[in-house]
């Protein structure tokens, strides 16, 4: 499976260094602000068959450049599990996410841990929450965005999408509006 | 004698061919890890390999759940998956490059270290009986 890269970034590879720029900007802002009214990036198949095996394929645009790098040059050590793949798919899985990933303001700067979650807009994002709600067996980590986020899976997360997770004390529901 | 020992090698070849290369069942893949054990896989004792901890957190378990003829869940992350006993999920042990990565990464959450071919066997063997 080859990562051909998309249309638009073969063009911009041809082109001035600032149309390149600007072309990489909107694709970036359509994948990292899923709930921004752009179109979203479709993952390389085989991101989504080996990163979705254990999460969603989380959208490229949510972390920076250098993020993923270390992301993918880790594997064997995973955000505490081993998830070691073979040096193909590493290469042509960390090539999409450096062609893919987070260039929009918010995202350039690296989150602590290179984790989603430690994200200062991710933290906005969700500071109305009660933050034991994430430790509750309902949602059990913030990475588990499909909890409230039921299209999450197909890289949306518009806040008509988000629903009260199912089996959650209703003591939470504080702040939701399905 | 040359020629004898050519034939020799050819016939080896295509039997360790037709015992690797050929592992597209679950059947297939527990006979040839059973070859490297050097002994009868033991499903009993794959069982409690499975629901045991091995001095970490995690037993195989954690996320397959105890009888895994149902759907699992990931331990960290929540994501729900398919059942792992071959007759509940015909996706399962039928591509042995799929079967020898989570097997690597797996072994290494749970015991860290790599399991041995009578442990996978074991395990194997115990989830081929799993049956409806």
């Amino acid at each position: 499976m080859e990562n051909r890269p998309l249309a638009l970034v073969k063009y911009a590879q041809a082109a001035p260094k600032w149309i390149a720029t600007l072309a990489l900007t909107g694709l970036a802002v359509g994948s990292a602000w899923a709930d921004s009214k752009g179109p979203m990036v479709p993952p390389l198949p085989q991101y989504q068959a080996e990163c979705a095996a254990c999460h969603i394929a989380y959208p490229a645009g949510m972390l920076p450049a250098a993020s993923w790098k270390r992301v993918m040059g880790s594997l064997s050590k995973h955000y505490g599990t081993d998830a070691s793949l073979d040096e193909t798919s590493v290469r042509a899985i960390s090539q999409w996410l450096q062609v893919n990933a987070g260039t929009y303001k918010r995202v350039r700067e690296e989150p602590p841990q290179d984790r989603i979650t430690t994200s200062a807009w991710f933290v906005r994002k969700h500071d109305e929450l009660d933050p034991a709600i994430w430790k509750q067996a309902a949602v059990k980590s913030a990475a588990n965005c499909m909890a409230c986020h039921t299209r999450a899976d197909k890289g949306s997360f518009s806040e008509r999408e988000i629903t009260f997770p199912k089996g959650l004390d209703a003591r939470f529901r504080r702040n939701w509006s399905d | 004698m040359h020629t004898f020992f050519r034939i020799l090698g050819g016939v080896t070849l295509a039997w360790a061919c037709a015992t690797t290369a050929s592992a597209g069942t679950p059947a297939e893949q527990l006979n040839a890890l059973a070859a490297q054990a050097g002994r009868s896989p033991n499903p009993a004792q794959g069982q409690q390999f499975f629901n045991a901890q091995h001095g970490r957190e995690w037993s195989c378990a954690s996320c397959h759940s105890a009888l895994p003829t149902g759907d699992g869940k990931h331990a960290s992350t929540g994501k729900p998956m398919g059942p792992l006993a071959p007759a509940f999920n015909p996706e399962r042990f039928t591509d042995p490059a799929k079967s020898e990565k989570w097997f690597r990464r797996n072994c290494n959450d749970v015991l860290a270290r790599a399991c041995t071919a009578a442990e996978k066997a074991d395990v194997l063997a115990w989830l081929i009986s799993l049956k409806r």
